[in-house]
């Protein structure tokens, strides 16, 4: 049983004129088993939350704080913070040149577990949750989402929280640029995560297309840097017809 | 122009200043005489083979029976022409095909100012790998000039993981004949100086030239690259690929890539790159990618250099897993130099190259 809480979160970037603040006290608790989507216009700061929780260094926080199980994230380092059970699929997941997927996901595997997995178990955990995100074996043997189609990224995203297991994900718009048979197969490894193992979930998002696969538990607002309305699952409905009009313009 | 200066006709000898284009970068006073008309230089042929192989003759020979091809060449190019008296020569028989590599091992004596002249004369059809393994301590001038006949194949190799006061100024070049492809990997890691100068030029239509290194220096080191390709016919083809990395204060490189378009050279297919990470402050990186295009009838040119830190991006990533930093960093070093090395299809070579890269990399972030 894991709690992530967010309290009264204050992020700012800097830019050319200065520093420019994003999030303006965000407050969201998430434990595990539960789902919160985060609903939110462009530009709104969503994934300013998603990186700050990860330690992005291009984020300041200016106050508040992040409690993994009431241990300060925000004083971890970044691989810290995965160690401690963080994990960020990101909107734009990163090429890295010149490392196999195969070696990157033991590398991580073996950081985040403190130990190598056994060469034969591991083999054998990374082909079945490939396949069962229909993933080409081939893809261990490339570079790290080097070329990778927008939609193949996502899913070595997910691939690589099955095999991580983190005790808070955060999925930042995992189901964008998803056809509809790999938004299924993304959401289905989602659920299998969640059922499996003990997670909370939290995820951006702007499509309810996706919260028809995976259930929240939570649907949250987001606009200009804070959280404005909470609800539960039917409040996704609602933004899909109204859109956000009535919160960006408060 | 840096260019036109590497070809013939145009040196008369003399003791090279830092004045000089070619020379500006070169820190004269490392190089033990080397370059200075007024030291000596012992003739000793330092290069030699451990086992013999089937098909390949190695023999030592007169200079005055072993001829320059080569029409590129440099100051001290001129001066281990002149001074050598011996050159070591590997002969490939025509259409052999030599599948095990062929390794010629420096010997080492002292740090006295030397010379050594080595020849590899491919047979038409012939293929082979040959590996040059550079260690030790030396203070060595050579040339090793490479003849491809019509269809040959040769793989060279030139390591040099010398010791931290090895001085070495090297001239690689290579005469490609008609459909022969010369592929070179230049991998240089130790020494306090290293300066070679890999170059090429084609005897007949359809040659190819695949020109590939590394380096890696780190705190004193000055390990310096000028790559010169003269497309001097028609329908030939080159690559140039050079990656180095520079940790540590004073770690110095420097890559020149001048490919020359001759007039005549059309159809001529050209690309070059060199890509630069500095892993901290107080090294310099210089990379001067340099084209000069006669003839519009080509079927490409093109050149591209970047110099850079490590991306922050990739490292957060991979830390966002969980990996910590310095493994991180080794991961994208090895990832960066990889993609040259592994091509190298020498398994042996390529662990003990990254290997050192890696254990070299712990002691500049120690
Ligand atoms: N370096 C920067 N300089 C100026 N503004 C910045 C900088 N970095 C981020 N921003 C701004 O921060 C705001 C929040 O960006 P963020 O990526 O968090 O939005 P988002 O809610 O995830 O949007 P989307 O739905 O489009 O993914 C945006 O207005 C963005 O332009
Ligand atoms: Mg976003």
């Amino acid at each position: 049983m894991s709690t992530l809480e967010i309290k009264n979160l204050q992020v700012a970037v800097s830019t050319d004129e200065g520093m420019k603040q994003i999030l303006r006290g965000v407050d969201l608790t998430i434990k595990s088993g539960e789902t919160h989507a985060i609903m939110g216009p462009n530009g709104s700061g969503k994934s300013t939350l998603a990186y700050s929780i990860a330690g992005h260094p291009k984020y300041t926080i200016t106050g508040g704080s992040v409690l993994l199980d009431g241990v300060d994230v925000l004083e971890m380092r970044v691989d810290e913070r995965a160690k401690a059970g963080l994990f960020l699929a990101m909107q734009y997941p990163v090429e890295v040149p010149g490392v196999s997927v195969s070696n990157f996901l033991r590398t991580a595997a073996t950081a985040i577990r403190g130990e190598a997995p056994k060469v034969r178990t591991w083999v054998g955990e990374v082909k079945e949750a490939m396949a069962s995100l229909n993933m080409d074996p081939a893809f261990a043997e490339r570079n790290v989402n080097e070329g990778f189609s927008g939609g193949e990224k996502k899913r070595h995203e997910i691939l690589q929280m099955e095999l991580l297991k983190p005790k808070i994900a955060i999925l930042d718009e995992t189901d964008s640029g998803l056809d509809v048979d790999a938004l299924r197969i993304v959401s289905e490894g989602v659920n299998r995560v969640k059922q499996t193992q003990d997670i909370g979930i939290m995820l951006i998002t702007h499509y309810t297309r996706i919260l028809r696969y995976i259930k929240p538990d939570y649907v949250h607002v987001f606009a200009a840097g804070r959280i404005v309305e909470e609800g539960g699952a039917e409040l996704a409905d609602k933004l899909e017809e109204k859109g956000y009009a009535e919160y960006v313009t408060a | 122009m840096s260019i036109t200066s590497l070809n013939s006709n145009l040196l008369a000898p003399h003791t090279p200043t830092s004045r000089e284009e070619l020379w500006r970068f070169t820190p004269l006073a490392k190089l033990r005489g080397l370059h200075d008309l007024d030291v000596k230089l012992t003739s000793r042929v330092s290069l030699g083979n451990s086992k013999t192989v089937a098909g390949v003759v190695i023999s030592i020979v007169d200079a005055k029976d072993a001829p320059i091809d080569s029409k590129t060449e440099d100051l001290v190019s001129l001066r281990v022409r002149e001074m050598a008296s011996k050159v070591l020569r590997i002969e490939v028989a025509a259409n052999a095909e030599i599948s095990e590599p062929i390794f010629l091992a420096r010997t080492v004596e002292s740090l006295d100012p030397e010379v050594s002249r080595t020849e590899i004369l491919m047979g038409a059809n012939s293929r082979a790998t040959i590996v040059v393994e550079n260690v030790g301590s030396i203070t060595l001038a050579e040339e090793i000039e490479m003849v491809l006949d019509t269809g040959s194949q040769l793989n060279f190799v030139s390591l040099q993981e010398w010791e931290s006061d090895a001085v070495h100024l090297g001239h690689h070049h290579a005469v490609i004949g008609k459909d022969a492809t010369f592929n070179s990997t230049v991998i240089t890691l130790g020494g306090s100086l290293v300066r070679l100068l890999p170059t090429v030029e084609y005897s007949g239509a359809g040659a190819s030239a695949e020109l590939s290194g590394i380096y890696f220096a780190t705190s004193g080191q000055h390990l310096e690259h000028r790559i010169h390709v003269d497309h001097n016919i028609g329908y030939a083809k080159s690559r140039v690929n050079y990656k180095g990395a520079l940790s540590g204060d004073k770690a110095r490189t420097v890559w020149f890539g001048d490919v020359y378009i001759r007039a005549n050279a059309e159809g001529t297919d050209t690309y070059e790159v060199n890509r630069n990470l500095l892993l901290s402050d107080g090294a310099r990186a210089d990379s001067v990618p340099n084209l000069e295009i006669e003839t519009g009838e080509i079927v490409g040119a093109g050149h591209a250099s970047t110099t850079g830190r490590f991306d922050d991006e990739q490292l957060f990533y991979l830390q966002s897993r969980g990996i910590p930093a310095n493994i991180a960093r080794q991961l994208v070093i090895r990832g960066f130099f990889l993609e040259i090395v592994s091509k190298l299809g020498l398994p042996e070579i390529e662990e003990r190259i990254m290997a050192r890269i890696e254990n070299e990399l712990e002691k500049a972030s120690a």
